[in-house]
């Protein structure tokens, strides 16, 4: 069964989500891992879905007023939901908004082979916020890559913490 | 508790103030300029809308002193009503709970914290530095630790669980 992935941005407004998932139904699509969130004022909206779905059709179908909706075929992952080697960490960084804070602690993180497996960020008045979701090699010096974190945000007078998750396995 | 003299209400400092991430010195209970401090806390903290704590590197002063009054929260339990504490000590905390709070310094956003609902906290009173303990659980426990971290110059961002933890919207119970 293919897989597509489809991109929802638009003006956000009461019923965006419903018109869209219920399109989606209409086509015979089945929604899999899905994620919607309000960057300044837009509703945006990715989701991966499967079934014998044209793109075009597809597309056709999805169309909104003030939206836009874009779909593509993507591959299967033939490895996904496997358990992971890496160790979970979250990353927050605060201070004043400027160019540049996302690529140079993701850059760092790249680095030691560090992935970002969630992130967010917010702008707030004067203030930016990030936060990240964050799997380290298990080789990872933690210690040094916290100083070279450390380092990058005192370069950008930010505060950065990166911390072990603390998860209840049960 | 008992402050003499009218405070003066002060702005209260918003992040990315640096001010906010500075660790706050000690002070001495007795020391004039302490308590005229802890008289402008407390005079901010009755003019601030949710009225329930502050610490004082919030209004500029990098000194070890919090307020805080839980009375008027609908989730509280304890309320030792309104406290000015100098230097606060966390001795104990139990019972660990996720919560939602925001803060007077961070405008527009919150975070679910992980907190102990049950804390006992120790410090002195501005001016007569008399020594006390307080038992506090619930949203008052919450609160107090909240205003701790500020004295360590720690925000809620920097505790917030996961991606999905911070969150947009204002919230009626902000710390």
């Amino acid at each position: 069964m293919g897989l597509s992935a489809v991109t929802v941005l638009g003006v956000d407004r009461p019923g965006v989500i419903a018109a869209v998932t219920g399109a989606l139904a209409e086509c015979g699509a089945n929604i899999q891992d899905s994620t919607m969130t309000l960057l300044g004022g837009h509703v945006a909206m990715m989701l991966l879905v499967s079934g014998e779905l044209d793109t075009r059709e597809l597309t056709r179908h999805l169309s909104q007023p003030e939206v836009v909706v874009t779909v593509s075929a993507v591959e299967a992952r033939r490895d996904f939901g496997s358990p992971g080697t890496g160790i979970g960490y979250v990353l927050t960084v605060h201070g004043p908004d400027r160019p540049g804070i996302i690529s140079a602690v993701s850059a760092v993180l790249a680095s030691v082979g560090g992935n970002i497996t969630g992130m967010s960020t917010r702008l707030t008045g004067r203030l930016y916020v990030l936060i990240a979701d964050v799997d380290l090699p298990a080789e990872v010096d933690v210690a040094g890559l916290m100083r070279r974190l450390a380092a990058v945000g005192s370069g950008l007078d930010s505060e950065i913490t990166f911390r072990p998750m603390e998860p209840d396995l049960l | 508790m008992v402050i003499a003299g009218e405070g003066a209400v002060r702005e209260i400092l918003l992040a990315p103030h640096p001010s906010l991430s500075r660790t706050a010195e000690p002070v001495e209970p007795a020391d004039p300029a302490v308590l005229s401090a802890a008289g402008d806390l407390l005079a901010t903290l009755r003019k601030e809308p949710s009225g329930a704590g502050l610490a004082a590197p919030q209004i500029g002063f990098s000194w070890r002193i919090i307020a805080f009054d839980a009375r008027r929260h609908p989730r509280s339990r304890s309320a030792a009503g309104e406290t000015v504490l100098v230097n606060p000590r966390l001795t104990e905390a139990s019972r660990w709970e996720d919560g939602r709070e925001g803060c007077a310094s961070i405008a527009g956003l919150t975070g679910d914290v992980s907190r102990a609902t049950r804390i006992v906290v120790e410090g002195v009173l501005p001016g007569s530095g008399e020594f006390v303990t307080i038992e506090a659980d619930a949203f008052e426990a919450r609160c107090i630790q909240h205003q701790l971290d500020h004295l360590d110059g720690l925000l809620f961002l920097d505790r917030v669980p996961g991606v999905l933890s911070l969150h947009r919207r204002p919230h009626s119970c902000d710390a």
